[in-house]
């Protein structure tokens, strides 16, 4: 216990990180994910093929290779950043927005066809009925999924930690190496600050959708 | 389905080829290994444990079996390096040639262990003194002094001594003490890394400035790079003096090796085990640091 009270500055510092981590993806990914899933759906050829390659082949990729990519790779093609913050930021949010583009496709799949026919029918054109009537729903439809992949990608934030971030996951390593007497401890103050995030966004949750549901 | 077939089978021969090149690119330290002179028939006092060594004719030394320059086993099974020439000429002094050496690896974590169980005789293996080791077993010499390094892209002018990498992005392994070293006292920003060799594509990248740990660990990975990486510098700022350890409270065989120690920088195979081993990457060659005797 004490070494999580001595260590409270440590602790603090990586659970800012993973928070910024999380929440510069989280944004990232939920607009870019929500391009995707409109790409999908479009009536251009083109871009719905680009969405399904893109989202079939991130979502089927491992996250560590998709952070060796950023963090390794894209150096080595002359894409380099002296923070690796962002190379940590470009796998989160890449990886991410694969799988929130699969879950605003199964909200769009849930708005009845006659929405957009209606839509259509009094003259509003593709980006319209899109942007003012199915997706409206559609993301109302999805926020639990939609959480539930925040969620993940808060967890997943941990793997920037053996990727040269020194985000929660990196101290706790650090402390478990010079605290080897109490790595238990040292553990569950890292979980502890996980759930700091976690907890509260499940609730989140729970508190939106009940203010958005759609009674259908 | 048979043109299928052979452009698979075309494929596997590819990957073996580049896998056997990349294997034999590793291999590339060829530093070159010696025998020293044996003694003839060295006379010791009875029950002293060199006297048991000798007639006995072989002896047990324990060292890494991957630590380049220092321990490393090739592929032809025997272990090159400064460690291991050291203990070929202790072995030489006790009348055992090179060949009748039993060579065990020993890694950081069993080294007290494998001492205190009698499975080997004295342990050569890039082997920091410490207090802490001493309560569990005795050392001789040191017989090295290594210390925290920089290592640098080969085209890199601007860093040649730690006070260069204040403010600068400088990789090391999570956790470690040169890491802690590089911060606090340097004011150097960590990159952290799982391993030292995962800090090298940073490195080659130019994302990082630098990598620091012991000079003997950087050292091994210019030996296999010396076109991408070099020491910053030959000085070190740390001191880690490395002795051979044996077992606790045998005092005669701990003198007589350093006796032996203090022969081999006068005699001159001490510098020769040197240069043909880590002396082809740190140039500067050591003096025989003082030997501890208490």
């Amino acid at each position: 216990m004490d070494v999580i009270i001595e260590n409270l500055p440590q602790y603090w510092d990586g659970f800012l990180r993973t928070l910024f981590l999380s929440v510069v993806s989280g944004i990232i990914a939920l607009v870019f994910g929500t391009v995707l899933a409109a790409a999908r759906v479009s009536p251009v050829a083109a871009l719905r093929g680009f969405s399904m390659v893109y989202v079939e082949i991130v979502r089927n990729t491992p996250l560590t290779i998709a952070f060796f990519f950023a963090a390794v790779v894209l150096p080595r093609l002359g894409i380099t950043f002296q923070q690796f913050e962002v190379a940590a930021i470009i796998a989160l949010s890449a990886y991410t927005s694969a799988f929130i583009a699969e879950a605003v496709r199964s909200g769009v799949n849930s708005v009845p066809v006659g929405q957009a026919e209606a839509a259509r029918s009094i003259g509003m054109k593709f980006s319209q009925v899109l942007s003012l009537i199915i997706l409206p729903q559609a993301l109302r439809t999805v926020i639990p999924p939609l959480i539930n992949i925040l969620i993940a990608l808060v967890k997943n934030s941990s793997v920037a930690g053996a990727f040269y971030v020194l985000e929660l996951f990196g101290y706790g390593k650090q402390l478990a190496n010079a605290n080897g007497d109490a790595v238990v401890w040292v553990l569950i103050g890292v979980a502890f600050f996980y759930l700091l995030i976690t907890i509260p966004l499940g609730y989140l949750a729970n508190v939106v959708e009940r203010k958005v549901a759609i009674a259908r | 389905m048979k043109a299928f077939l052979t452009r698979r089978k075309s494929l596997l021969v590819a990957a073996s080829a580049a896998l056997a090149l990349s294997l034999s690119a590793c291999g590339g330290s060829s530093s070159t290994t010696t025998n020293p002179p044996v003694a003839e028939k060295p006379s010791f006092a009875a029950d002293s444990t060199m006297a048991k060594l000798s007639s006995a004719g072989k002896i047990t030394i324990g060292t890494k079996f991957d630590q380049p320059l220092f321990g490393q086993k090739g592929l032809d099974g025997k272990p090159v390096g400064f460690d291991v020439e050291i203990g070929k000429l202790i072995a030489a002094k006790l009348g055992i040639p090179a060949d009748k050496i039993e060579w065990v690896e020993t890694v950081s974590a069993n080294r007290e262990q494998f001492i205190k169980q009698g499975k080997v005789d004295i342990i050569v293996a890039t082997y920091t003194i410490n207090d802490k080791r001493k309560a569990e077993v005795d050392f001789a010499g040191p017989y090295y002094e290594a210390g925290q390094a920089l290592m640098v892209n080969k085209d890199n002018t601007t860093i040649t001594k730690p006070e260069d990498v204040k403010g600068k992005n400088v990789c090391s392994v999570t956790g470690s003490t040169p890491a802690a070293t590089i911060v606090e006292k340097y004011g150097a920003v960590l990159v952290p890394a799982a391993t030292y060799s995962a800090c090298l594509e940073p490195l080659r990248n130019k994302q990082v400035e630098a990598i620091t740990t012991d000079n003997v660990i950087l050292a091994g990975f210019v030996s296999k790079e010396p076109d991408a990486f070099k020491l910053a510098s030959d000085q070190t700022f740390t001191k880690e003096p490395y002795g051979i350890g044996l077992k606790k409270d045998d005092k005669v065989f701990r003198m007589w090796i350093n006796d032996q120690l203090e022969a081999f920088g006068k005699d001159g195979s001490y510098k020769k085990a040197w240069e043909d081993t880590a002396g082809t990457v740190i140039k500067t060659a050591p003096e025989l640091p003082t030997i501890d005797r208490y």
